[in-house]
């Protein structure tokens, strides 16, 4: 997964970002790809326009906002939309979001600049199986990243370490 | 060793399922020289097949057939096609279960005459008491290598019982230690000794958590006189003019259809199935399913009444660290109506790992206040919630003819509606455990809803009187004298304990009774 977050055609940052837009304030977007504004990161998309999976991370991000988690674990979480068969109703749900963005005044979902303005507009969507399928997705499709783990402290297996028998299964010390 | 037993082969005890209760009535059936096929929708998993990563553990064990839901539990919202966390395995739940293993106190026995009448619930005493039931807990105990009890000793507590252990004793509970656990506290045995890994719920990779799986079934096949049919679907129970069964139709592992011949069939195939099968069973003679006269087949579903706990400190846990379930504090568990409702209930200690509590700490939930939880995960504590809840006729299973399963049997829909007496213990139980954290500096807690069931009582339920219930008090069925039910779903009441140590003791004491009824000609 990680090799979608490369540069596209091996450009390098800057040709990437001449050849791009803003799209909020969060990605740029250009032909076929998305990329963080500091070129931290790239994406290519198959199926998907790069606007809308720019509005598909940051509506991922603003489900579940850990600040410590970056951009490229909630692209990960969405990626898997991208696809032929997948396209035209993530296409069609973010087009309905855009347009609860503008009724509640604003240009679109990635024009509102505070978290609680977006916030605002996926609460007006979420009883939507659309907003439902990405947050239940996400449910899996971030947590289970092995990569996140450790970020929230979480350490998964430990039998082939032997257990905490003898690595700290009682070792609180703060009581 | 595998003993090969033909389908035509009359003589044979039938055992439908293989967990706490079928997986045990198996092995000590065998052990008395009796002729069992076992038959058991699920795979073979053992130790070295499990798996330490909680979603794809989930993939590999838990039965994922489709199953329908309706009422106003909030599992039916949050989980609808999943009423029900329990295993489709060699060895069933008890490849998942967490190992505690609790005695019924003596008034549980009898909660119609300890309650009453309580409006709405259809209490019954069991027709058998403590006094009944001690020999046969020893023998279970012994045979699950019960800590605190016998000569063996208690398991370490780990972080997540230290926080609990220090809250509760702040709080003045008495009753709290490290449990009394099928997981082996020591080198003495045949089993390994706990090495404090965690995934207690993914299968224990030691097999120092004691499982029907890798325990009586190897040993019932050793004898000889065990067949174990693995991934084979029984889908109906077949009985002859005279109203005695002679046999089951199931689908083999090839998804071929097989008619096993039997003397006698033991149904336990959990709460769900075991009432399923006996409703798709339904013949010209028996229209409304196998041993049914009473219509309580699949009535009085219990679930426990259960929830969570979870708490956030400013210094970290590691919850995760060691055993799922390293300690309990028993003082609510006691029958004082003073506090608003019947019954008592057990707190427990109970850790997920990341990815699970993101599904269940408050499903359904997104935004901060939601991930602001998870950002403190490596500092969070947690417990579980379990208390008896009440039998109500209209909570039940029933057949959905309109959801098929892959054999195109209709699936088994689970109702139920909560009882004011679980709703009032749940909240009670919610303050006591956020009291217990709160004492020991909690920042934030978290009462959070039950999950999808483990313990799924009552369907086939237990009864003195033909008209109360399905079986007798040897799980026997009160309508076919050569049909028994041998799991969790004979329960009168759920009482406040985790229910596997009673179904291993039923199980035992039910072979008992099989195997002298078998050798006097009478079944």
């Amino acid at each position: 997964m990680m090799s979608d977050t490369k540069s596209p055609k091996g450009l390098t940052r800057r040709q990437l970002l001449s050849r791009a837009s803003a799209a909020g304030a969060s990605f740029v977007v250009g032909a076929g790809f998305l990329a963080a504004p500091n070129g931290a990161w790239a994406m290519t998309t198959d199926a998907l326009k790069p606007e809308t999976m720019a509005s598909l991370v940051q509506m991922a991000r603003d489900i579940y906002p850990h600040d410590q988690v970056g951009d490229e674990y909630y692209v990960i979480a969405v990626k898997g939309y991208d696809t032929v068969e997948a396209a035209p109703g993530i296409e069609e749900g973010i087009a309905k979001l855009n347009a609860a963005a503008q009724a509640a005044g604003h240009d679109s979902y990635l024009a509102a600049g505070w978290e609680r303005d977006r916030v605002d507009i996926l609460r007006s969507i979420e009883d939507d199986g659309f907003f439902q399928q990405i947050r239940g997705g996400l449910v899996t499709g971030l947590y289970n990243q092995k990569a996140v783990w450790p970020i929230f402290g979480y350490e998964g297996a430990s039998f082939e370490f032997g257990g905490y028998i003898d690595r700290g299964f009682d070792d609180i010390n703060w009581l | 060793m595998t003993a090969p037993f033909e389908l035509s082969d009359d003589s044979v005890v039938v055992i439908i399922g293989t967990g706490a209760g079928g997986g045990v009535l198996a092995n000590e059936l065998a052990q008395k020289g009796v002729s069992v096929v076992a038959l058991e929708a699920g795979g073979r998993h053992l130790p070295q097949d499990f798996i330490n990563d909680e979603w794809d553990s989930f993939g590999q064990l838990a039965w994922l057939d489709p199953r329908t839901t309706s009422g106003d539990w909030r599992v039916a919202k949050d989980f609808s096609g999943l009423p029900a966390w329990i295993v489709k395995s060699v060895g069933g739940t008890t490849q998942h279960w967490a190992g505690a293993s609790l005695r019924f106190q003596d008034y549980e026995w009898k909660a119609r005459t300890t309650y009453g009448d309580v409006e709405g619930a259809n209490l019954l005493d069991w027709p058998i008491d403590q006094a009944e039931m001690d020999p046969w807990y020893t023998m279970a105990e012994d045979k699950l290598g019960v800590t605190r009890t016998g000569d063996r000793p208690g398991l370490p507590g780990n972080n997540n019982y230290k926080v609990f252990e220090a809250g509760a004793k702040k709080l003045g509970y008495k009753e709290v230690h490290t449990g009394r656990m099928a997981i082996n506290s020591d080198n003495n045995r045949d089993r390994a000794m706990c090495q404090q890994t965690g995934f207690c719920f993914q299968g224990c990779k030691w097999g120092a958590k004691w499982s029907a799986g890798y325990v009586d079934i190897p040993e019932g096949e050793a004898t000889g006189n065990l067949e174990v049919r693995s991934n084979s679907h029984v889908a109906r129970i077949l009985h002859n003019e005279a109203g005695k069964v002679t046999g089951v139709e199931y689908f083999d592992k090839d998804g071929n259809s097989q008619m096993q011949k039997a003397r006698i069939v033991c149904v336990a195939g959990n709460s769900f199935e075991s009432p399923r099968l006996l409703l798709n069973s339904a013949s010209e003679m028996f229209p409304n399913g196998l041993a049914n006269s009473s219509d309580q087949v699949g009535r009085n579903y219990m679930r426990h009444m259960t929830g969570s706990v979870y708490a956030v400190f400013d210094k970290p846990v590691k919850m995760w660290r060691g055993t799922t379930m390293a300690g309990i504090i028993q003082d609510e568990s006691k029958h004082d109506p003073s506090r608003g409702f019947v019954g008592g209930y057990e707190l427990e200690t109970l850790s997920l790992g990341l990815p699970f509590m993101a599904a269940f700490l408050d499903p359904g939930a997104w935004g901060r206040e939601f991930t602001s939880a998870l950002d403190q995960y490596e500092n969070m504590a947690g417990m579980w919630i379990v208390g008896e809840d009440m039998p109500q006729e209209d909570n039940r299973v029933t057949l959905n003819m309109d959801v098929k399963d892959q054999h195109g049997l209709p699936v088994a829909n689970v109702h139920f509606d909560e009882h004011p007496n679980d709703v009032a213990m749940r909240n009670h139980a919610y303050q006591q455990g956020q009291a217990v954290y709160d004492a020991v500096g909690a920042t934030r807690t978290f009462p959070t809803p039950p999950y999808p069931s483990t313990h799924n009582l009552g369907t086939n339920r237990m009864s003195e009187n033909p008209e109360d219930g399905v079986v007798n008090k040897w799980g026997q069925t009160h309508d076919i004298e050569n049909l028994f039910v041998s799991d969790g779903s004979q329960f009168t009441t759920g009482a406040a304990e985790n229910p596997t140590l009673t179904i291993v003791a039923l199980a035992i004491r039910q072979a008992d009774h099989i195997a002298r009824e078998m050798s006097a000609g009478n079944i």
